[in-house]
Formats: C-alpha cells, structure tokens, sequence
C-alpha cells in the first residue's frame, strides 16, 4: 500500500487473503518477529532521552559522510557529522508521535462518523457518505500536502517562522484528515454488517438507548476492523511524513525518518549513502512489520468491505 | 419411462452419417470392453484426515452399454466418475487401483496421454449447465475448441461440424447460436449444448454426471432421450450418474448403487428392481413415490445420515441406518459377491435370501480367485485382469 | 524602483521618491505602494472580496471556457494553461508507461502464482510482493537513483526529453520513474488476479474446458483469465487517475516537470488558483479514464454488454 494508492487498495483488497497460504490462524514465528521489531523500535523511541545516546544535534567532524562503523559509531555520521544512531531513533520518537496522532485522529474522528453512518443509516448516512467520498476523491499526498501547506503558514514570509511543536500538530491533523474518510468507510461497512445482527435487534427491542447499543453492541465488533486497518494506516502515515519531508514541508528543526531521507539526497552522489538507508531501513522495516500484523488481524477477524 | 432399452444386446453399428465427420476411432483391441476399474480408491488430503471417498470400486463397461451409477450425495458417485477420467485436482489427492481404458493403464500413464484422451476418446457432461459453460466465451468458440485441437481442423470445417452437431442435439436455428453467449439461452439448450461439445469429437466413452438434476422436470425426460438416442447411434459406453433412480429405470443395462464410497449393490437394472436384495436400496426405491399411492401418505425417508468417510466404521457402513442390522453387521464389512449370477451385492442379511447362501457364495469366490491365481503363476501376468473376472464384472 | 532609466529619483515633499515624466518630476511609487495596488489589482481580479460560491462559480466559469487563471506574482502573471499544456503529456508518459510495465509482469505471475496456488513458488512469490508493497517508493526511487544512475551510471536519474526530440534519450529517463512506480503497483494487481483466478479456478466450466482436453496453458489464458480481470482493471483504471497528481513524489525525485511537480510547487507558493485548476484537470482525467475503463467492462465481459443493452 502506497500513499498514492491507498484508497484503491484498501477498497478492494482481496477478502481476508492472508499473507501465509496456509492461512495461519495464531501468530507464526515471522508475526512475533515483527511484533519483536515493533516494540523494540517503539521502545526505543520512548525511552530515547534517557538511552545512552549521542546527542542528535552535536556534530563530530571525524564522522561526517562516514558509513557504519567509523570510530564507534554503529550506524556512521551524516552530512555534518551528526550521530546517525542517535538521529534515527530520535527520529523515530517524532515520525511514530505523528504516524500515530495522525491515524489516533482519523480513528477518532473516522471511526465516530462511520459508526454513526451505518447505524443511523438514511439522511445522516448519505451525507456522511457524500463528504467522505468527496474527500477520498482528492489524490491522498495532494490533500495532505495542500493542507500543511494552508494551516503552517501563517503569512507568506515562509515556514521558518513557525515552531516546532506547531509543524507536528499540523502535520498530525493534516495526516489524520486523511485518514478520516478511509477510516470511516471502513467501519461504516463494518458497522452496516453488525447492525443486522439479531443480538443488537434484540437490544434495540429491549428499549436501550441508541448510544449505548452503539458502544456495548456494535463497536467491540467492529474495532478488529478498525484495528486492522489502523495499523496499516500507521504504515502509510510513516511513509506519507517521509513523502512530505521530500517534499519540504515536514518537520525541520528536530530529525524524523522523513527529513533524514531529504538531507540525505544529496549525499547520494558524495559517497554517503548510508545516510538514505539507515532511515529507509527503519522505515521499511516497520512498514513490513506494521503491514503483517494488519494482515493477520484482517484475517483473523475476515475485515471485508461490505458491499457499499 | 421408456421401454425402449436393449439389456444385453450388442448394439448396433454407429450410424457415421448422421454425425458428420467426427466418430469414433476403432478400438485397439478386438474385443467391445472399453473400460475395466479394479479395485479403485480415491482419497483427499484434508486438515482433519484423509477422506476415503472412493474405497474400492470395480466395474467395467462394454460398447454401447449403459450403466447407471445411484446414491445420494456423499456416496462418491460423481468423484468416482471424475476419477475413472483422472479430472481431479492436481494436489492433495490420492487415486490407487487400476483403471484400463482400451487397453490403457490410465493409473501409469502420464498427464499428457490421459489429456489427450479427454474429448477425443472420453467425454464428461456436467451437471450444472448454468455454471459448467464458460460466461465469456461464444458457443460456436467452446463447441469447435476440441476439435481444433484435437483433430486439427479448421475454423471453418470446425464451424459447419458444430451447426450439424447442433441440429443433432436439437437446437433450433443453429447459424445463430454460434454466435450466442450461454447466458442467452434457456437451461435445457444449454445442456443440449453441454452434450453437443462433449460429442464434438466422437469419443466412445461418456460420462453424464447428473445431467437432467438442474433442469426443469419437463425438460428432463428430453435430455435423457436425447443421451439415449446419441448413445445408439455412436455405438458409446456410458455412464449415467444420479441420485434419482426413475432416471436410471429405462435408461441403463446395468445398476451400481453407491454407499459411502463402495458399490453396494451390482445388477442388470431389470434384476435390480426386480429382485433387490440390498437394503439401502430397498430403501431408495421404497422412498419413491409411485403414482398410485394415495395423497397425503408419508414419503419413506431414510433416517440417520451417511458415515464419515475420513474413519469410516469398521462394519457395514449402512448398518446405523438399516432396518435389519445385526451384531454381525456392526463389526464386519461384508464383501461384495456375487450371489446369483450378474447380480452382486455386500450385505450379511440379504432382502429374499439366506445369510447361508452369502456365505456359500463368498466360499466359492474364495476358490475361483485362488485358482486363477494358480494358473496365473505359469504364464506372464498383465496388467489387465482380464481372466476370472469377465462375469458379472468385479 | 524605478519606472524609467534617467537620473536618480531626487526626493520631493514627504520624502516621497521622484522621477521625470515628461520633463516633470513625478512621484514614483516605492516598493510598498506597487505591492499594495498589485495586490488590489488582483482581488479585483479573483473577486477575493465576495463570498466563496461567488467566488467558485467565476472560477469555474472561466475553467470551462479554457482560462484556467494565472499564477499570480508581483510582477507577471503566468498562465497555467501554458504549464499545464507542457506537464500533463509527462505525468500521463509516466503513468501510462507504469501501468503497463506492472500489467505486463503482474498478470503472467498472477496466473501463474494461482496456477500453482499452494506451492512453494506461490508463497515465496506472494512473500516477494508483501515486502515489495512495504517499501516506500521513494525510497525505492533513491535506490534505484543511486545503484543504477549513480554507481553503475547506466541511466540518467533526473530531467525529461521529449519523446519528438529524442525518442532514445526520452525512453532513458523515464526508465528508472517508470520502474519505481510500477513496483508496488505491480505487488497489488498481482494479489488480485491471483486472489481473482483462483476463485475461477474453482468453478464449474474451468473443470468443463480440462475435460475436452485442451492444454493446461489454454484452460489458463483463454477460459480463466478473462472472467476474472475485472477487478485489477478497476483498479488499474482507477490508479491511473490517482496517479497524475498521487505521483508527485516520483516526479520531484527524479526531477520530471509534470502535474505531480506543478502541483507541488503551486502549493508551495500558494497559488491556489493554479492549484485548483490543476486539480480539475486530475478531476477530468480521472473521470475520463473511468468511462474508458467501464467501456472496457462491456468488452471483456458479455454479459455486462447484454445487461446494459437492456436485457
């Protein structure tokens, strides 16, 4: 799954194909790697401050454009010197906050809509519907790159002049506006499907009111849906954060997975690649772990698009 | 029910003309068997175990015979058809025996000698002829694709084969159903169309796999008729399988009735109905209800439900459900024999007969078969077991 | 600044620059003033002063007549008909040769990955597309600018020719794009064939057509295939639109000047006229794309044809 493609993908992906043939219901040893990956590099990225690290920011001039290995440094130095150790899994620390704001945001946000869309269903739904369709017609990157670009800037003057902290924040709502109308689709079809069920008729015949039955009856259904999905979704946020970094409106000051990559460019022809791959790396390898236990958890769960 | 079958005659010459260009080759060998199963056993690989679901079937067929083959679903009957063909998936499953098909060891012959047979030599119609036609494909396309293939014709001789192929089946205006998609077509022309293809290039073996179960009532008896009528006139073995045994009644020399993968009962079809002498089918005929029973009588349903075939029990595998079962029937599978001649059956207590007279005729096999094998010891043996074995067909 | 050459501007009263005009010392406008009336001039021009609707239909309007606005700028204005005229033949190379390239390796391995469902060869093909699907194209892009441009030097890894001027030189640069696009698109047609064929595989007039005995291969490509490829053409049909905009990573990395890159650059600057104009025509394309794709339906399918001829 691709940012660009995302939505093709999830709206017609095939009906619970897991990726082992043999269709493994429990966790095979290649599920407790990624699992393994995820926590360790989540770890780290909590507990970064207080890791034995270099500073992200220090320069050591000896390390610059040096590959792995040079004078005790695991993974080399980039442009300038900086630790790439320490750089990536500072790194971590904000694409993670920002893949998972984001797609925090569209569960929220996503979720409620679509559960309201397929209980309530008539009026509601159609328009619900309507505004995530419209939304899903926009080509995913150019919604979020048009939607950094509108909430950083303040005045034409440029990005420097706004913090840190506010580029996140836009980042995590721009990523989560998009994942807003997937999300939503998803548990709509999900919760269409469950709304059936005799044990929410029989819940609604009993007099409870409409909220809880859609909290009690129908959401712990639909959540493996959710879930399934959310975790791809993180995938594609992470990839969508290095998308946009290449594209200059990520995060400048502190390093993330993305604005290594861009720095990185550069030094592509200098003999420096490591300074690409290390975070491709880091990247590629959670996006594969991130993608797997989706994976499993759809097939577990048999998530389908119901028939819209 | 048509009366007008021929039990034990020889048939006549095929009528080539009628057909056009295709027909069937000449046998390779002098006699009229075209098909001989021994002892034949299917079984697919399963997460739960190996499910047996043909366990030792034997029979043969003869030019221009029909044989019937009953049982309800589960009872192996359309696996058993498509693994005397060989047209079984390719994995997970496992075909032990012998099947010799004009003097053809099927069993040992590679993938591309059996293909070559289907279509030219042995042809199968299906059951279903809504989902057994391929939705994207014209008609003229899927009758003339064997015969492009198979007998290297080409389009246009192929084209003018199907439109007589086609007024043979009994379809109207056959120029435009060339051109026609399957979907435009009604359920008995499809099937017609089913029957077409499979004749296309005259084989001599058929196998019709419940041809008439998805088709209208009316339009059943047509269909049968039809198979009959190509039958005789292309001088084919076939092989007829259903559930329903009104559709075998008039239309076979011979009955095998199928029970959990084994053959349970073995007759000419006269005989059989006749002179039943396996419960099951006593069974299945007394479930048919007869135009003179008064309304409103109870239909006799067969109660209980066929074993599992992946641990079958080790006894009768119809005692649970026979009305006349016995200690003995639970804990030994009675063999087929044949007690009378050219009628076999398996079971201890026989409708009409005496359990003494199954034993005498189990004691006489016993000694036939080890005589065979005596003189067997002296000459070469072949893999067609041809010797001892001619009567009655086990 | 200065409106004409000619002595430097004295300062008359208030301090305010002047300037000859005809023998006579005018007042020149300073910077400040030329931006304040630049920017008067075009919120006459865009109605940025009415509400919104109002606003939209005056776009709208001059886009269908063929005036798809200007990018704005203190000095000029510059149509964007001109760059979109120049861009949109290169993101749709781009696409098109894409989905080609991932069509014409997807739909062999799809069919033969479902022909050989189950084996060791379908596994390792499907545990292939999964680690291909994970990784970020532009990552794959850097990669492939890297080994194949830079080390090995076989390929340029930026700029684009045009195919009139230079068909060779054309095709070279847009081998390394091309690739790097295909990837991951060729992972998920892949799984949907495969997903699709195997379904076919199962049913009742595939095991028709083995019996006549025609070849494996035939029973493939000439009864499975057909039936069920509806559903990667959907999606084919469905990326290509996606893609004009969606590939705009692709198209900055390797420095390709199509939508994807004007797009981009329109953000950027905040042209939201150019922006949406660019956006109509992804709009307009991809409306396109999807009645082709739909005709298409009817011929790969008959029933569909019949269906809709009012069956």
């Amino acid at each position: 799954m691709s940012i660009e493609t995302i939505t093709t993908d999830v709206a017609t992906a095939p009906a619970s194909e897991p990726v082992e043939v043999s269709g493994t219901r429990k966790l095979g040893p290649l599920g407790w790697v990624c699992i393994t990956w995820l926590v360790a590099i989540v770890g780290a990225a909590v507990l970064a401050p207080i890791l034995p690290l270099d500073d992200p920011s220090e320069s050591f001039g000896e390390i610059a454009r040096q590959g792995p290995g040079a004078s005790g440094h695991i993974l080399g130095g980039d442009s300038i010197g900086r630790d790439m150790l320490s750089r990536v899994i500072f790194g971590a620390r904000t694409s993670l906050l920002i893949a998972v704001g984001a797609v925090m945001l569209g569960l929220l946000v996503g979720g409620f809509f679509g559960l309201l869309a397929g209980y309530v269903r008539g009026r509601v739904d159609t328009v619900l519907t309507t505004l995530f369709n419209v939304f899903l017609s926009i080509p995913a990157l150019v919604l979020a790159l048009s939607l950094v670009a509108v909430l950083a800037s303040p005045d034409p003057a440029g990005q420097d002049s706004i913090s840190h902290t506010r580029r996140v924040v836009v980042l995590i709502l721009a990523l989560g506006i998009v994942t807003v109308p997937i999300l939503g689709r998803i548990t709509r079809a999900s919760t269409l499907s469950w709304a059936e069920r005799e044990f929410v008729k029989a819940s609604e015949v009993s007099g409870a009111r409409p909220s809880r039955i859609i909290f009690r009856e129908v959401l712990p259904n639909v959540l493996p849906a959710m879930m399934s999905i959310a975790l791809l979704g993180i995938a594609v946020a992470i990839v969508a954060e290095g998308s946009l970094a290449l594209l200059g409106v990520g995060v400048q000051e502190e390093p993330t997975w993305g604005n290594i990559i861009a720095g990185g460019r550069r030094e592509l022809s200098n003999d420096a690649p490591h300074i690409v791959f290390v975070p491709s790396a880091a990247i590629f390898f959670t996006v594969l772990s991130l993608n797997y236990l989706g994976d499993v958890i759809r097939a577990r769960f048999d998530v389908r698009e119901a028939v819209l | 029910m048509s009366a007008s079958f021929d039990p034990g005659g020889d048939g006549e010459q095929a009528n080539n003309g009628v057909s056009g260009v295709a027909t069937p080759r000449p046998s390779t060998t002098q006699s009229r068997r075209l098909l001989d199963v021994t002892d034949l056993r299917t079984q697919f690989r399963t997460a739960k175990g190996m499910v047996k679901a043909v366990d030792g079937v034997s029979l043969s067929l003869d030019r221009g015979r029909t044989l019937g083959i009953v049982g309800e679903s589960g009872s192996g009957k359309t696996v058993l058809s498509r693994s005397i063909m060989g047209l079984l998936p390719k994995r997970n499953v496992v075909r032990e025996g012998g099947v010799v098909y004009d003097g053809k060891d099927l069993l040992t012959a590679s993938a591309n000698e059996v293909r070559d047979l289907w279509g030219a030599e042995m042809a199968m119609i299906f059951q279903d002829p809504m989902t057994s036609l391929n939705p994207v494909l014209r008609i003229g396309n899927q009758i003339t694709e064997g015969m492009r293939f198979h007998l290297g014709m080409d389009k246009g001789t192929a084209e003018k084969n199907a439109l007589s192929l086609l007024r043979e089946v009994g379809i109207p205006e056959p120029e435009r159903r060339l051109r026609q998609y399957p979907h435009e077509l009604s359920g008995g022309m499809r099937q017609r169309i089913m029957i077409a293809i499979a004749l296309a290039c005259g084989p001599k073996l058929l196998f019709a796999d419940e041809p008439t179960t998805a088709l209208d009532v009316t339009v059943q008896a047509q269909i049968l008729n039809l198979l009959q009528k190509e039958q005789r006139e292309r001088d084919m073995g076939m092989i007829l399988v259903t559930h329903d045994l009104g559709v075998v009644a008039g239309r076979t020399d011979e009955i095998a009735v199928m029970y959990a993968g084994q053959i349970v009962e073995k007759a000419a079809t006269t005989t059989l109905f006749r002179h039943v002498r396996m419960p099951y089918t006593e069974a299945l005929l007394k479930s048919i209800p007869a135009l003179d029973t008064p309304s409103h009588t109870r239909l006799e349903a067969i109660p209980g439900r066929p074993p599992d075939l992946i641990n079958p029990p080790p006894g009768c595998r119809f005692a649970p459900r026979c009305p006349y079962a016995q200690d003995r029937c639970h804990a030994e599978l009675p063999p087929l024999v044949e007690v009378e001649p050219g009628h076999a059956f398996r079971c201890w207590y026989p409708v009409g007969l005496s359990p003494e007279s199954v034993e005498q005729a189990i004691a006489a096999q016993a000694e036939a078969e080890a005589a065979a094998v005596g003189a067997d010891a002296g000459t070469a043996t072949t893999p067609v077991a041809e010797t001892g074995t001619d009567e009655g067909g086990n | 600044m200065r409106t004409t050459g000619g002595p430097a501007p004295s300062r008359g009263r208030a301090g305010r620059p002047c300037g000859p005009v005809d023998g006579t010392l005018v007042p020149v406008p300073d910077e400040n003033e030329i931006i304040l009336e630049r920017k008067a001039q075009i919120r006459e021009r865009l109605n940025l002063d009415e509400p919104f609707p109002i606003q939209y239909a005056a776009w709208l309007g001059d886009f269908v007549t063929g005036d798809m606005g200007s990018y704005y700028r203190v000095t000029d204005e510059d149509p964007v008909f001109d760059r979109a005229k120049e861009a949109l033949p290169v993101s749709l190379q781009l696409v098109l040769y894409s989905q080609i390239l991932a069509l014409v390796i997807a739909v062999p391995m799809g069919v033969l990955t479902a022909y050989r469902a189950g084996t060791r060869f379908d596994r390792a093909t499907n545990a292939s597309a999964f680690g291909l699907l994970a990784l970020p194209n532009f990552v794959l892009a850097l990669v492939l600018a890297y080994y194949v441009g830079v080390w090995l030097g076989w390929l340029p890894v930026d700029g684009y020719v045009n195919f009139a001027d230079d068909p060779g030189e054309h095709l070279r640069h847009m081998v390394l794009p091309t690739i790097t696009l295909a990837a991951s698109q060729i992972a998920i047609y892949m799984r949907l064939l495969r997903s699709d064929m195997v379904a076919t595989l199962q049913e009742d007039f595939i095991q028709m057509a083995r019996s006549k005995g025609i070849s494996d291969r035939r029973v493939l490509w000439r009864h499975a295939l057909r039936p069920s490829s509806l559903t990667v053409l959907t999606v084919a049909g469905l990326n290509v639109g996606a893609l004009i905009g969606g590939a705009v990573v692709v198209e900055v990395i390797f420095r390709l000047p199509g939508i994807g890159t004007e797009l981009a650059q329109a953000i950027l600057q905040r042209q939201y006229v150019a922006l949406q104009s660019f956006v109509a025509i992804i709009a307009i394309v991809y409306v396109l794309v999807n009645f082709a794709v739909d005709i298409l339906y009817t011929v790969i399918d008959p029933r569909i044809r019949h269906a809709r001829a009012g069956g």
